[in-house]
């Protein structure tokens, strides 16, 4: 308060004025810093709860447009027949109620950084004193010619779990035994880079019940992926001869489809026809991101990585998938952790404090099978300006574990699940 | 009866803005056991309460936390995942985690 100025008193009274016109507490009002989080997922509720958790004196106002989120964690397991999308489903009740976090159902669509502030498509503008703006991915249609948001109705990317999720499993039921199954993940960096292959076993995992002579290609735009040589040892015990990965350099990037005929066009080889295509196409920072000149010429965010602070504009932060961390993966893990990192940091901002050192990890689970999980983990600090990786820890699961390992790993996933949407959203 | 309502909320919106004003306590201090220690949320749940098949930490005492970390850091403790996460720990940082959650209800 020593640099509180003549100007600043003037800045105080008339907000107090318009305060209390509306009823309120006129120095609790002026007491309370307000931070606006857009994005209700993993990043941007996590980051409102925290911001309440380190100072419940912070008025935390969180725009989602949504008033359920479906996690991508755990929707490969509805469309392998083990859980329902009801299961995944989550609310923002809890936030609201125990946490005190204002949430507003409505979409962010334009970003004043000057004004600090934001405006929602319901008309509001919402004044703030530090933005989070956790927006996740969006599609670039168009990289894959003729793959946009129409032929994703016939051809699900199922990249954003809900409606998406639904079709696909739907057309899986669908199938003839016999079918082919194509799933075509991107090129690097994307959402949950195990996702594509995870979604591979629980499809196979429903193939082998239900229409067992069916197959699955992977047409990739990658020569190597996520936990692969524990994924290819998966394939082979639980689903030997069902899945088939056909990787870049042996003709896997598709850049064309056909939503009519349910084709892909590789940029060498073959054209494929599949009874089920899911095309998960290339990713870019959400919409959000790139209205309010967040991003990079890639379309990804780039932020400092300690406070992430956007490298565009003060006092806007950006996390999750949307935001530069690597090695940080896109994950809602590690969206989680980010966000814990940007609410102290915020929170620490505001009280004119200096942040203790962060901390980052990541912990994602794949299943293979319902018995049968594999894991990635790992434990990041900051050195200089950069996250780095911790040396001797982290890694994926061991390649030569028993049974029981992965029966334990299948068991610890649902708990990590059950755990970290309580972090989130409970 | 309306004016008397007013005068009463208008009181408890004084005592009200006072305590924002007089309990600067109700913020949590960022320490750097804070730090170390939300990340493992993740896993564990909030505070370490789990409400699934991860095993909670909350409240369990700092010798316990700190001895099967390190264990699970040599090895010595079997484990699927938190060896590897317990490597990432030196033991001061082990330290200060055990004794945040075992702070924790």
């Amino acid at each position: 308060m020593s640099d509180f100025t003549r100007r600043d008193f003037i800045k105080l009274m008339s907000a107090a004025g318009a305060a209390s016109a509306m009823g309120w507490p006129i120095v609790a009002q002026a007491a309370r810093r307000r931070v606006v989080v857009v994005g209700g997922g993993f990043g941007g509720a996590t980051c409102a709860k925290y911001i309440r958790a380190f100072d419940p004196r912070l008025k935390v106002t969180l725009i989602e447009q949504d008033t359920k989120f479906v996690t991508c964690p755990f929707s490969n397991a509805v469309l392998g027949g083990l859980r329902t999308i009801g299961s995944i489903t989550h609310g923002y009740d809890k936030l609201r109620q125990n946490h005190g976090v204002k949430v507003i159902h409505d979409r962010a669509t334009a970003i004043d950084p000057a004004a600090r502030k934001v405006m929602l498509a319901g008309g509001k503008r919402l004044r703030y004193d530090r933005l989070v703006v956790s927006p996740g991915i969006d599609f670039r249609w168009g990289a894959i010619e003729s793959y946009d948001e129409a032929a994703s109705q016939t051809m699900p990317h199922a990249w954003k779990a809900g409606p998406q999720t639904s079709t696909l499993r739907k057309q899986l039921e669908q199938m003839r035994d016999g079918g082919v199954v194509i799933i075509a993940p991107p090129v690097n960096p994307f959402r949950c880079p195990p996702g594509p292959y995870e979604r591979a076993c629980m499809i196979a995992h429903y193939l082998k019940q239900a229409k067992p002579r069916s197959k699955i290609l992977i047409y990739d735009a990658k020569d190597k992926f996520s936990k692969q040589p524990l994924f290819m040892q998966g394939w082979q015990k639980l689903y030997p001869g069902m899945i088939e990965w056909i990787k870049q350099s042996d003709g896997g990037a598709i850049e064309r489809v056909d939503p009519k005929t349910r084709t892909v066009y590789p940029v060498f080889g073959k054209p494929q026809k599949g009874d089920v295509v899911n095309v998960i196409p290339p990713q870019h920072a959400g919409t959000i991101a790139h209205t309010a000149g967040l991003v990079n010429k890639d379309g990804w965010c780039p932020v400092n990585q300690r406070t992430f602070e956007s490298a565009m504009h003060k006092d806007i932060h950006v996390i999750g998938d949307a935001a530069i961390a690597s090695p940080l993966p896109k994950s809602g893990f590690a969206a989680g952790s980010e966000a814990k990192v940007c609410a102290a940091a915020i929170v620490a901002s505001l009280r004119g404090e200096t942040m203790p050192d962060p901390s980052y990890v990541n912990t994602c689970y794949s299943l293979v099978g319902p018995e049968y999980g594999i894991s990635v983990a790992a434990v990041y600090r900051l050195k200089g300006n950069e996250i780095v990786k911790v040396k001797g820890a982290g890694g994926v699961s061991p390649k030569d574990a028993t049974d029981m390992f992965r029966r334990d790993e299948a068991r610890y996933a649902a708990g990590w699940y059950s755990s970290i949407t309580a972090d989130v959203w409970g | 009866m309306r004016q008397s309502c007013r005068a009463l909320i208008m009181s408890a919106v004084g005592v009200a803005s006072l305590l924002i004003l007089t309990v600067p306590g109700q913020s949590a201090e960022l320490t750097r056991g804070a730090m170390l220690s939300v990340s493992c949320a993740g896993c564990h749940g909030t505070d370490g309460n789990s409400p699934g098949s991860v095993p909670g930490i909350a409240g369990k005492s700092a010798s316990f936390i700190e001895s099967a970390m390190k264990e699970f850091r040599s090895g010595a403790r079997d484990s699927t995942v938190m060896g590897r996460h317990a490597k990432g720990y030196t033991d001061e940082e082990i330290k200060l985690i055990a004794q945040y959650f075992a702070n924790r209800k």
